[in-house]
């Protein structure tokens, strides 16, 4: 039972280490089976490692443990009332199956045990797709020996005369809740089990899915998605600043912390490197043309502010706004509204974007800045001012150009990209999450 | 030494009562991650919002099982020589000048050099040895007779390497010091760990914990909490305080109130002989509450509606 709920656990993407499975036994045999939510609170303590984890465990859990309202007890099972004493025949016909005899005295506890051992005899964990439902179900029935059931009551049947007959009806009744029931529990497995998976190859289908094509209601799975980039990035960033740089003694420091003892150097201070975190500068295009785009952009944006002290955001259309204070303050609807409220959709001039960059902002760039701009480059034939782009170049570190067009585009019509491309690192075709991803750690690894 | 017997820690409930005997209210999940971490000798990594109680617990669970809490604070720049071990410096130091003395004399007339080593080579080595270790935080824990609770406080302020360093600790019980040798723990402490998840923690350390997540509790909770840690309150400011603050939580806010507060809160209002809420009271004492100006600014003006509602 342990064994299958820690398998639907890890299906459910919950990582369960084998020393957790383990620890989740220990735990178990310490507790018992007895209360409910005590099992349920140690299993959660041995396995659940997050937040996330937490809420996906407690959804397998009452999914796998759970008896849902359809569960043993349904109205079916009480209505009929075998107040009709048995007659010695009939209990002869009857006591050949075990199950027939369990539903007549109504020991639903037995059913219970009976039906979760005949689920684990042909391996119910197993189930993946809801095709095998039928299957499994009837595979269950059989192990619980339905078969001896049928023959009950066929006997019955043929010799029971009235009193037989309305027997037979009865467990004909229950025999129908209890499939009912075994198939219950095999959708329940299934959704504790395949569930998880479907949602992951769900999740790997957006990473992969055009940004623009994305549907409305897969739009929180998305956000969900691209928080959790951003903070992945930020964990691999934010990590160590200083590396020792063994084998360069720092002697100044040694000297003065040996003034303690005497003058005698006891302990040697090594000199240390600074990792410096490179600044970022974000340039979006939240243009009419990139608008579909220009939401995940600014919601990636928002992720990476939350992450990342030092970064300064920027949008544009026809005209640039800084949206670093935005972002950073506001809830992120809120944020997104408020920029796309201000400046979004309007048709872009990114003359005059770069312009208001380079008269305001150009000191935000140096030498330690990476640039970052998303956008298609479209001008709308208004001057492209690639001067500015140039002079950003110059200065920055790096300037990383994102563009949602395919490269074959680029340079087509009002394209101004092949005249930008020059003054850039790094150029991308970005429209996948999976883009954005591979940009930014680039981003992160490249220092 | 005769072995101190330690309080019966049989079921969950005892967790929980003993629990209660040291002023900490619990739910059942936490009670239950105590009488798990005893049995099973694993670690607590406990999380949360700030001032729900997790340092307070290590507090609670040391006083239930009447062991010392040896507490370490984390931050970063921390590292091994102030949380595990340090030499006595000072004291090797004289040593070596002892034992200068000691040589010399002892190694008068001898002029082959390796004559001398032999010499110097059948003298006791002490320069590193228990005696010359001056045990911190960790080591510390280690070595009390009857175990200990050890608190590894804001566990997500320290570096990346002090994690990897803990994990020997945290499995094992036992530290490894290159100069001597492995010391294993006398009684292996009971370990709680607390973190504000200022950052992740690092697989291998999460895989070594069981894991506790203490949030704000429900009103009956609080109230109980409340109760007991704030004597002389009356029932029914403390109903109208638990209410209100329960209320707040639902607002967005830059930081919201957690237990500490409730209780610094429930602390000043019997000081100030109030009996029950009024808007007036509730404004003057918000910044017990809140921590951020503009968080005040904002609650301000749902003061009236809120304490109307609790009334």
């Amino acid at each position: 039972m342990l064994v299958e709920f820690l398998r639907a656990a890890r299906r459910a993407g919950i990582a369960v280490s084998v020393a957790e499975s383990i620890e989740a036994f220990a735990a178990i045999d310490l507790i018992g089976y007895d209360d409910r939510s005590t099992v349920k609170d140690a299993l959660r303590l041995v396995i659940a490692k997050s937040d996330e984890e937490r809420e996906r465990f407690d959804e397998c859990f009452e999914r796998f443990f759970g008896m849902g309202p359809s569960g043993l007890g349904g109205a079916a099972l009480l209505e009929f009332d075998p107040a009709a004493p048995l007659s010695p025949e009939m209990l002869e016909a009857l006591l050949d199956s075990v199950l027939a005899r369990i539903l007549l005295d109504d020991d639903r506890a037995q059913l219970v045990r009976n039906l979760h051992a005949a689920a684990a005899e042909v391996d119910v964990a197993s189930v993946r797709l809801f095709t095998q439902i039928n299957q499994f179900a009837r595979r269950i029935l059989e192990a619980m020996g339905v078969e001896a059931l049928d023959a009950a009551i066929g006997r019955l049947r043929g010799t029971g005369g009235s009193e037989g007959a309305r027997i037979a009806d009865f467990l004909e009744e229950r025999r129908q809740a209890v499939a009912e029931l075994a198939r219950d529990l095999v959708e329940r497995r299934l959704a504790a089990s395949g569930g998880g998976e479907a949602d992951r190859m769900h999740d790997e289908f957006l990473k992969d899915a055009r940004l623009v094509n994305v549907d409305r209601r897969d739009l929180l799975r998305m956000r969900v998605l691209v928080r959790a980039m951003g903070r992945r990035m930020a964990s691999r960033y934010g990590r160590t600043r200083t590396h020792a740089k063994r084998g360069h003694l720092d002697v100044r420091r040694t000297l003065r912390r040996s003034v303690s003892f005497d003058g005698v150097p006891f302990r040697t201070y090594w000199k240390r490197r600074k990792i410096e975190k490179p600044r970022i500068v974000l340039l979006c295009d939240v243009s009419g043309s990139c608008a579909p785009l220009a939401h995940f952009l600014l919601l990636f944006a928002y992720s990476l502010s939350e992450a990342f002290s030092d970064i300064r955001s920027f949008a544009f259309a026809t005209s640039l706004i800084e949206v670093s204070e935005i972002l950073e303050k506001e809830s992120i609807d809120d944020a997104i509204a408020a920029i796309m409220r201000s400046i979004g959709f309007q048709s872009s001039d990114y003359g005059r974007a770069l312009g208001t960059f380079d008269r305001d902002f150009i000191d935000t760039v140096d030498r330690k800045t990476t640039v970052v701009v998303l956008g298609d480059g479209r001008t709308n034939y208004h001057n492209p001012r690639v001067d500015v782009l140039k002079r950003v170049y110059e200065r920055a570190r790096r300037v990383v150009w994102l563009n949602p067009e395919h490269r074959v585009a680029w340079g087509m019509d009002d394209s101004e990209m092949l005249r930008y491309l020059p003054y850039t690192h790094v150029a991308r075709v970005c429209n996948r999450l999976r883009h954005l991803e591979d940009v930014v750690s680039e981003l992160v690894k490249a220092r | 030494m005769t072995e101190v017997a330690r309080p019966d820690i049989g079921s969950i409930e005892a967790v929980e009562n003993g629990l209660i005997g040291a002023n900490y209210i619990c739910n059942r999940q936490t009670a239950t991650a105590i009488y798990l971490a005893h049995h099973l000798r694993k670690p607590v990594l406990v999380e949360g919002p700030a001032g729900v109680g997790k340092t307070e617990l290590a507090r609670a669970t040391a006083q239930y099982l009447g062991l010392p809490l040896v507490r370490m604070q984390c931050y970063e720049g921390l590292d091994e020589s102030k949380a595990l071990y340090e030499w006595k410096y000072g004291k090797q130091l004289l040593y070596t000048q002892i034992l200068k003395d000691t040589y010399g004399e002892s190694l008068r007339g001898i002029t082959s050099m390796a004559v001398a080593l032999e010499k110097i080579a059948d003298f006791d080595d002490v320069f590193f040895s228990e005696q010359f270790l001056e045990a911190r935080p960790l080591l510390a824990a280690l070595r009390q007779p009857h175990g200990a609770v050890l608190l590894v406080d804001e566990i997500d302020k320290s570096d990346q390497e002090f994690e990897a360093f803990l994990l020997e600790i945290l499995s094992d019980y036992q530290v490894t010091i290159p100069e001597i040798g492995t010391i294993s723990a006398t009684v292996p402490p009971l370990v709680v760990l607390t973190s504000n998840d200022s950052r992740d923690l690092g697989d291998a350390l999460k895989r070594r914990c069981l894991h506790l997540h203490i949030g704000y509790p429900d009103a009956k909770l609080e109230e109980r909490i409340v109760d007991v840690r704030v004597p002389g309150v009356e029932r029914r400011l403390r109903e109208q305080v638990v209410a209100f603050v329960q209320k707040m939580r639902t607002f967005e806010l830059k930081k919201l109130p957690s237990v500490s507060e409730t209780i610094d809160w429930a602390r000043a209002l019997v000081l100030l002989h109030v009996t029950e809420l009024d808007a007036d009271s509730v404004r003057d004492t918000l910044n017990i509450l809140l921590k951020y100006e503009t968080d005040i600014d904002s609650m301000k003006r749902h003061v009236s509606s809120i304490v109307t509602a609790v009334n």
